[in-house]
């Protein structure tokens, strides 16, 4: 063995919490598009993800939001390493992520865990709750020492609200709500420092949402856990979120604290994006400001030139054409990628 | 604050006119390998001229069946409707004939789904598609209904609709794919309008969209608009009158202004407190405890019971209203106000 392969295998030393604890720099990823049966010929590129830039501390929630297509659950599959960035690097616990092998790959593999949409799509239907939740530990063998894995795997089925006596039931035996318990003991079970929650409460019904958003953030507490929180639901993502980066055709437009972006967005999307969430007060009705965007989500495969948004925008210049603007604090307090960045209140604040 | 709330409704306008649709008592069992499944026990609606009566519901609360018996296009067997009236212009659309229920509807009622793209045949233009309401109805030919299908797509909105009338489904994007959808159901100037989940797989951006389309269509039309969702802030957007849905029965119903700003029933209460809202951070979410009823095995008496914090049961319980035991019905709780609870008054603070 060389020095330097030794180098990326060696293990990965803790962070403290509130220190960054993952590094997302200029992350690409662009899927081929080709044509062709026989000889297949590369005709263009989909930019899923073109330059994303996120930073998650250990013990805080960061927020993803955005519409579907934006490119953020290609973000949460290259961050699991289940697929491999174009360009770009991920940088976990001070290390860059496609330069660690052996050892230290698989502890980041361990460390980061992902939580899915799909509560039914995402379980295997011919396996028992115990056997799935848990299947890490014949990779991961030294978490769970092989004699006590019934009582801990019925111990996190117990913490995850789920009785630890349907240990062998199978999946299509509980309802989407307990599936996703599943789905979150199983993450929990390889010691995560991180959980991707890639739509996590997307596909519950309303009355359920709230055990697991109340589960997540006990979770959290307890284990110390750090979550990246993908979402489309901008008041789920408000609620569990400490700060929040708002994706838009593959790059993040604005990123600040919920607060920040919440009541002051700065980037005309954002502010679109908050003026079409319904809210429920009755006497809030009427008192928001409405932004109806004109026309669909630009293709990933031809994206505009500069920035983004320009084809849907009502502030668009001329330099919108040319030059992409960066994601920095243009005065705000807070991040946007907007050359004429500007805060704005949208949503009215709550009365009471 | 009253400034939000004081513009009275259209519906309420034009609620005068009486009922255009009266739904009554309405059943519906299912029968599966696993026994008899009570999807709809007993719903009565009406809905007016120009009202939009949002039905909001969990997912198996009964909702899109009880649109789909409306509708006549629930698969029997091994549906059934077991009972109940669905009087349209005054008629019984359970007991006239297939021949006249198609006359009838065809016209009159028109439907939009949650999934657009498996709503449209995918093997013809969307042109061919929406000029065919004229071609059956109208007995129009294939130029004048495509005509129409141009005038149509204009009317939702649909940029260049002379070009894109001969595109196919799947040149669309989602929210234009509903837009045709609401082409096709508008096409015959529809006296109501069944909207099921009509934005729950569309973007914020693009739901925002399309509800501004259908309120500015209904309000040019007058047509009744019965939106099905389970999304408490569509309803609060854009609905005159609500009623909620458990376990195939309707819950509460009101209008948008009293059941959202303080719920009659435990369940709706339950709902709004389970929500985190975009306006406000708010401390942890009040989650309603268990799980979905099982529509085969409801629940004795109040089916929400369960589930419920404010329930009586034992000694606490008053004589004929025991939750676990009495099923409660849907009752006038206070003037322009119905709930199913026997406890209404204390949900309420009456």
């Amino acid at each position: 063995m060389s020095e330097p392969t030794d180098d990326a295998a060696a293990p990965l030393q803790p962070v403290a919490p509130g220190e960054v604890l993952l590094e997302v720099n200029d992350l690409k990823k662009h899927f081929p598009l080709t044509q062709g049966i026989v000889f297949k010929r590369t005709v263009g590129h989909v930019r899923a993800v073109d330059g994303v830039n996120l930073t998650l501390r250990r013990g805080e929630t960061l927020g993803l939001v955005g519409e579907s297509g934006c490119g953020k659950s290609t973000v949460s599959k290259l961050l699991v390493a289940l697929e491999k960035p174009t360009s770009g690097e991920i940088v976990y616990k001070g290390r860059d992520v496609a330069k660690m092998g052996g050892r230290a790959l698989k502890q980041y593999r361990r460390e980061v865990q992902i939580i899915f949409q799909d509560p039914y799509a995402s379980l295997n239907p011919r396996m028992t709750v115990g056997d799935i939740v848990a299947e890490g530990w014949s990779v991961h063998a030294d978490i769970a020492p092989r004699k006590g894995r019934l009582q801990r795997t019925q111990e996190l089925m117990e913490r995850v609200g789920l009785n630890p006596d349907f240990v062998n039931r199978y999946p299509h035996q509980f309802s989407g709500g307990q599936r996703q318990r599943i789905g979150i003991a199983r993450a929990l079970a390889l010691q995560p420092e991180i959980i991707v929650c890639d739509e996590p409460v997307s596909a519950l019904d309303v009355s359920v949402q709230a055990q697991v958003v109340n589960l997540l953030e006990d979770l959290q507490d307890d284990f110390g856990l750090s979550y990246l929180f993908i979402a489309h639901d901008l008041s789920v993502v408000r609620h569990i979120s400490d700060r929040v980066a708002v994706m838009y055709l593959g790059s993040v437009v604005e990123e600040g604290t919920d607060t920040e972006v919440y009541t002051s967005a700065s980037h005309p999307y954002t502010q679109a994006l908050l003026s079409s969430v319904p809210v429920h007060e009755p006497q809030l009705r009427g008192l928001k400001e409405r932004i109806l965007l004109q026309g669909d989500v630009p293709s990933p495969a031809n994206p505009p030139s500069g920035c983004r948004f320009r084809t849907r925008c009502w502030k668009a210049q001329d330099i919108c054409a040319t030059e992409a603007p960066a994601l920095v604090d243009r005065g705000q307090g807070h991040a946007s990628a907007c050359h004429f960045a500007e805060a704005r209140t949208v949503i009215p604040v709550d009365v009471d | 604050m009253s400034t939000a709330s004081t513009s009275a409704p259209a519906g309420q306008a034009r609620a005068g006119s009486g009922p255009v649709l009266e739904v009554d008592d309405l059943r519906v069992q299912f029968r599966t390998d696993s026994g008899l499944v009570n999807a709809v026990n007993g719903v009565s609606y009406t809905v007016s001229a120009g009202e939009t009566l949002a039905i909001l519901g969990e997912s198996g609360s009964g909702k899109s069946v009880s649109a789909q018996a409306i509708m006549g296009i629930l698969d029997m067997p091994p549906a059934e409707i077991t009972s109940g009236r669905i009087m349209f212009e005054g008629r019984d659309l359970l007991t006239v004939s297939p021949e006249e229920q198609r006359k009838v509807r065809g016209p009159g009622i028109s439907m939009i789904f949650q999934d657009a793209l498996s709503s449209l045949n995918p093997v013809y233009s969307v042109g061919y598609q929406i000029g065919e309401m004229f071609r059956a109805h109208r007995g129009m030919s294939r130029k004048d209904a495509k005509k129409q299908a141009v005038e149509l797509m204009d009317r939702v909105r649909i940029p260049a609709a002379a070009q894109r009338v001969n595109d196919y489904p799947h040149q669309f994007s989602g929210g234009m794919r509903q837009r045709v959808m609401i082409a096709m159901a508008i096409a015959l100037d529809p006296r109501i309008l069944i909207a099921d989940e009509p934005t729950t797989a569309l973007d914020v951006t693009v739901q925002a969209q399309v509800m501004d389309l259908l309120k500015d269509l209904q309000r040019d039309t007058g047509m009744g608009l019965v939106l099905i969702t389970h999304d408490l802030g569509v309803v609060n957007e854009v609905a005159d009158n609500v009623a909620v849905m458990y376990a195939g029965r309707i819950v509460e119903r009101g209008t948008v202004d009293d059941v959202f700003g303080n719920p009659a029933h435990p369940y709706t209460e339950g709902l709004m407190s389970s929500i985190p809202q975009v306006e406000a951070k708010g401390g942890r979410l009040q989650p309603i405890g268990g799980q979905p009823p099982n529509l085969a095995n409801i629940p004795s008496g109040c089916p929400f019971h369960p589930r419920c914090p404010k329930r009586r049961t034992g000694a606490d319980a008053l004589p004929g209203r025991h939750c676990a035991e009495d099923v409660p019905p849907l009752r006038l709780v206070v003037p322009g106000r119905e709930a199913a609870c026997h406890y209404s008054e204390e949900v309420l603070g009456v």
